[in-house]
């Protein structure tokens, strides 16, 4: 029977969390490296057993953990991350030069074909790749070493590579998302690198029309309408028609617009998801309620979802990669909370209920559709 | 060249990680320092290439520390000898985690 297999990384550790198609018993596998920061677990679409975790620590630095059984057993990867040439310098809060220096991956991007095959965004922001399975990491270093990269600077969580979309339709198209630099997007396998944020108003930047200190937090892309792009950014959720040449604001009837996750329906590319919080002062969910709000007109227009959500005394915020929709017919939704909790809807968010509520603060959210 | 069993404590984080169970005991070739202790845990462990030294520069990571015989010895040359005590396997080499964050 078609199940479903969610990927949880947290402050502590990973857990696995596996159900059927109905979605409404789960059983929970985990801690997975206890005590450990998971930044990321992630499955290959090419084989649902072959599964990556962002281990990291620090003190102890980055490990990638590999798993061929669904997450059963793990192996770590001799793999490292290191900085191709000359490693020149990023703006750091203040404004002074710092050099790149590697902190942790963000996000593993798992290609459609191989699953030994695999994308890492990392901090201090850079693309890597494998083509191992994690054996070695080779930088493609045009995208750091891009002409903007010294006026690159880091966003609160520092200057993450948080987001890599590998477009479903041109093979060599790839978006990568950097907070705090914006949007860039290569045509060329990653060979170069354009940045692709105009439209972009960001409180903060005296030029309006900067081409790199955005701020964005999340991308995300449906496959079957890869040139349309919805952007939770700092402040304002963003949609672009044209691959991220343009962007318009779509924030509509949010009651705000600062968040960190956005995702697109399994089936409906003009049904988006954020999760929006109060600000960027207050990393919580507005008034104590806890409200996913959907637009199933691809922006504009919101409604919030709360049955099965706590509607009082909740203080909790969903970081940016802790969102994720499944593929079976009633899109099933699902995302994490820095409270510990992990929340799913069988039925496209109408309703939703606890998998489970106490796990450590929750850092990333995935999940796989099972054959 | 002699061989002495040499203890190591390592630090929880890394227990989990190597899927070590109390103490780690090496063999040493040679005189008994920082450098050689570690080179041989990596052999031994190699998960934890990385982990307690850079893996490009050896450097000693910023947040690890290194403890024996009531001494902080996270700041000596790693070439230097360790205490004897270390060398003859009497006392632990600890490998900390340095308190940060409360």
């Amino acid at each position: 029977m078609t199940g479903v297999r969610v990927l949880v990384g947290t402050r502590k550790g990973a857990f696995v969390l596996t159900a059927d198609g109905s979605r409404r018993d789960w059983q929970v596998s985990g801690p997975h490296f206890a005590g450990w920061e998971i930044y990321h677990v992630a499955g290959s679409p090419a084989d649902p057993n072959r599964l990556y975790a962002s281990q990291s620590s620090g003190w102890f630095g980055q490990v990638v953990q590999r798993s061929d059984d669904g997450g059963r057993t793990w192996a770590p990867q001799p793999g490292t991350f290191s900085y191709e040439g000359e490693v020149g310098p990023h703006q750091y809060y203040d404004g002074t030069p710092r050099p790149w220096s590697f902190t942790r991956v963000w996000h593993f991007e798992p290609t459609r074909e191989d699953p030994d095959t695999v994308y890492a965004g990392v901090e201090d922001a850079a693309l890597f790749r494998t083509t191992d399975g994690g054996a070695s990491w080779q930088e493609l270093p045009a995208l750091r070493q891009h002409r903007t990269g010294p006026d690159w600077a880091p966003g609160a969580g520092g200057m993450c590579l948080h987001t890599i979309i590998l477009d479903p339709k041109k093979a060599d198209r790839i978006y990568a998302a950097i907070s705090a630099a914006g949007v860039f997007r290569s045509d060329d396998a990653g060979a170069s690198w354009r940045p692709i944020n105009q439209g972009l108003h960001s409180e903060g930047i005296p030029d309006q029309q900067a081409e790199v200190g955005h701020c964005v937090h999340h991308v995300a892309q449906h496959p079957d309408r890869p040139d349309v792009l919805y952007m939770q950014k700092h402040w304002d959720v963003m949609r672009s028609n044209d691959s991220g040449e343009s962007w318009t604001e779509i924030s509509g009837n949010l009651p705000t617009d600062f968040g960190f996750p956005i995702a697109v329906h399994a089936h409906e590319p003009d049904t988006v998801y954020v999760l929006p919080i109060t600000s960027d002062a207050n990393h919580v969910v507005m008034d104590g309620k806890l409200r996913v709000y959907r637009s199933r007109t691809g922006g504009h227009e919101w409604e919030p979802l709360t049955a099965g959500l706590p509607q009082q005394n909740c203080y909790v915020n969903v970081l940016r990669d802790a969102m994720a929709v499944d593929t079976l017919d009633e899109c099933g939704l699902y995302f994490g909370t820095t409270g510990g909790q992990v929340y799913a809807s069988a039925d496209s968010g109408d309703s939703w209920a606890p998998i489970v509520r106490d796990l450590p603060a929750v850092l990333s959210v995935e999940v796989q559709t099972l054959p | 060249m002699t061989t002495t069993a040499i203890r190591v404590i390592l630090p929880a984080h890394l227990r989990e990680l190597a899927h070590v169970h109390g103490e780690v005991e090496l063999d040493v070739d040679g005189p008994v320092t920082q450098r050689s202790v570690l080179d041989a845990l990596e052999a031994q462990l190699p998960v934890l290439v990385g982990r307690v030294r850079d893996h490009q520069t050896q450097q000693r990571r910023g947040f690890v520390r290194f403890y024996a015989c009531q001494e902080d010895l996270s700041h000596e040359p790693p070439d230097d000898p360790l205490p004897a005590a270390v060398a003859q396997g009497q006392e632990p080499f600890m490998i900390v985690g340095a308190m940060a964050g409360g």
